[in-house]
């Protein structure tokens, strides 16, 4: 892979914020812009999850848990700014003298929800990223302990319907942070916040992936062992990035409450988790721009074929997975270059090129 | 113990049950460093046999014992086919393989769906599988003694193939040292096409003891295969006696949990069980010693 000209994808960055910015609100309808605020959200994910897998090397298959502390934190602060004084109407389905869980009381506080939102999956990613980080757990290990994190926080909400709204999850949120969500003008508002964010977000890894810290990363997805002989911890480096992405994702989750109005397990579980990772391979796992916007795709995918054939859509959300990891493994990103590649060496040296082929079709 | 011994015996069906799952895991991951996240789709393959088989043969006394081997026989042909279509192609790329076969369950699991009814299909019990038996002062539900013998079985057979056939020394050579058993003159890719029929097979085996215990679906292999790589963890890749002794031990954990707390409570204990046990031992319990960084 070539070195990307680090000007120019910042005026990338440029132009995707002006196109989500400006162009989009005045563009399309109410129903689309809530529509991009959703997707914008996965796409606040899938960067997080293209700086741990694509230049980490952490191939992160429980996103849905960081997705979760961030929407979950949201969705209890919206609920309880929503139901004032009484206790949220859920939870006195069953009975009309429930308590508020005491573990809800703090989320009253705008502050403390704000805070949770970005210290809940920190904390989180940094102990469980320390414990199995620096006891050298890595590869398959790390993707199914992952993703086993994502399973057990699903079934557990899933089974604790009083505290949490169970299957049904939360919903009938009336308020954000003071603003009625019903009213279109504060609907886009929140739009543009899911958008601001992500443009924060991708500029947060432009920067990071150009700095030392970008390298090191890079150095120790492709040889572990040699950075550790320069006299680096890997597991430190990890930790960092795994650390990020557990943020964005829940920055993403945070932002999805709003915008769609709903949260529950099926958002957050294995299948969720695996959703965003759809997009970011199908996006290109290590590019800046791949994962955002095979998220945007594939959500978009996912809201429309999804809804219209459910069926199809597994089946192309299965031969997605199949097709681009088997023959694109850098996503549709490293496709221009691909072309570049075979145009050039068919104008210069045709033989070569076939020769190559032959080769290869011999080694496998 | 009046409470600690039927959760014993219900978590060792439970471990048996996950043991026959995990194995083909453990076989394919420690021999190729492929984990096959369609292998519960395999199960539920398994499981779908044993109900076709049901379909044919009316008395479901006869039918179990026959689609036990025709399960391992149509859920091996179907891990054949994944290795020959797809997995053969990324063998430098094990990560790579993971997220390939997540696409291979989606479709499994989709076709599942459309094929059979979406609530699930009923499977019979043999009758013969009724009934308890009445010993040292309990009562052992048949069901679940049945499961245990199965594994046991299984487990047995494989050993001994893999102990003292020529076949089961290339597996082991290949497990130790892929290069060096290639130089001796073993060719490993029919080893690994073999390997992965077993392991697959074993999990259609796996299903057909699962749909005894619990629902047929199209969701089926789901729930399975979670805890079956938590087992693979937790075991050590590329041994028997390290997976044989995780399978039993989660198995029991999720038992005893499910039967302190809740059953959604349990997974989630189970999962920290494991956690902090690969703080102790991050290779799992048993690991092939070799020279190499890892």
């Amino acid at each position: 892979m070539t070195k990307p000209k680090p000007w120019l994808s910042l005026s990338g960055i440029g132009v995707f914020a002006v196109l989500l910015l400006a162009v989009a609100p005045l563009v399309l309808t109410d129903h689309w812009l809530n529509n991009l605020g959703k997707y914008c959200c996965w796409a606040i994910a899938a960067v997080g999850i293209g700086l741990a897998w694509g230049r980490g090397g952490m191939l992160v298959m429980g996103q849905g848990v960081f997705f979760a502390l961030g929407a979950y934190s949201m969705a209890m602060h919206l609920t309880l700014e929503t139901a004032g004084d009484r206790v949220p109407g859920f939870m006195v389905l069953y009975d009309p003298l429930a308590p508020l869980p005491a573990f809800w009381e703090p989320f009253r506080s705008t502050a403390f929800t704000l805070l949770a939102i970005v210290l809940l999956p920190v904390v989180l990613a940094g102990v469980l990223g320390y414990a199995l980080f620096k006891r050298g757990v890595k590869g398959a290990y790390f993707a199914i302990l992952s993703q086993a994190l994502a399973v057990a926080l699903a079934t557990l909400i899933s089974s604790t319907i009083r505290e949490t709204g169970g299957d049904t999850g939360l919903s009938d949120f009336k308020y954000f942070f003071g603003f009625v969500l019903n009213d279109p003008a504060n609907k886009v508002m929140v739009y543009l916040i899911a958008a601001a964010l992500l443009v924060m977000c991708l500029l947060a890894v432009w920067q990071l992936y150009r700095s030392r810290f970008g390298e090191l990363l890079v150095a120790t997805r492709d040889a572990e062992e040699r950075v550790r002989f320069l006299g680096y911890d890997p597991a430190n480096v990890k930790l960092v990035a795994f650390v990020f992405s557990a943020l964005m994702a829940s920055i993403g989750g945070a932002m999805f409450v709003p915008i769609v109005g709903i949260i529950t397990p099926a958002e957050i579980g294995a299948a969720a988790s695996i959703l965003m990772i759809a997009g970011v391979a199908f996006g290109g796992r290590a590019s800046l721009f791949g994962p955002a916007l095979g998220a945007m795709a594939v959500g978009w995918g996912q809201s429309s074929l999804g809804s219209t054939w459910p069926e199809s859509w597994t089946y192309i959300l299965g031969l997605l997975f199949i097709v681009v990891i088997l023959f694109l493994p850098n996503g549709l990103s490293s496709l221009p270059a691909r072309f570049a590649r075979t145009r050039r060496s068919a104008a210069q040296q045709p033989a070569p090129a076939i020769a190559t082929a032959e080769l290869e079709g011999v080694r496998s | 113990m009046d409470v600690l011994i039927p959760q014993l015996l219900n978590g060792s069906a439970q471990g048996a049950l996950l043991l026959l799952a995990a194995l083909g895991l453990s076989l394919t991951f420690g021999q190729m460093g492929v984990i096959n996240m369609a292998h519960g789709e395999f199960l539920m393959i398994g499981a779908f046999t044993a109900y076709l088989v049901q379909r044919v043969i009316d008395s479901s006394d006869v039918s179990i014992p026959v689609a036990l081997p025709v399960a391992f026989v149509v859920a091996g042909l179907f891990g054949l086919l994944l290795e020959v279509a797809i997995i053969r192609w990324m063998y430098r790329r094990p990560l790579d393989t993971l997220l390939c076969t997540v696409g291979v369950s989606l479709i499994l699991q989709q076709a599942a769906l459309q094929i059979f009814p979406s609530q699930g299909v009923p499977v019979e019990k043999p009758h013969w599988l009724d009934g308890q038996l009445n010993s040292f002062g309990y009562n052992w539900p048949l069901r679940q003694l049945f499961t245990i013998l199965l594994a046991a079985f299984c487990v047995a057979t494989l050993a001994a193939w893999l102990k003292y056939t020529s076949f089961g020394r290339r597996i082991r050579a290949t497990v130790h040292n892929r290069d060096l058993a290639e130089t001796s003159g073993i060719s490993t890719r029919t080893v690994d096409r073999i390997t992965f029929f077993v392991g697959s097979g074993l999990a259609g085996v796996a299903g057909v003891a699962a749909s005894l215990i619990g629902g047929t679906n199209s969701q089926m292999g789901t729930q399975y295969i979670i805890a079956a790589f938590l087992v693979v963890a937790a075991g050590g890749i590329g041994q028997l006696k390290g997976t044989i002794i995780a399978a039993w031990a989660v198995g029991v954990a999720l038992s005893c949990f499910a039967y302190w707390t809740t059953g959604s409570l349990a997974q989630v204990l189970a999962f920290i069980l494991v956690i902090v046990f690969l703080q102790l031992r991050p290779q799992g319990l048993f690991t092939v010693r070799t020279r190499s960084l890892a």
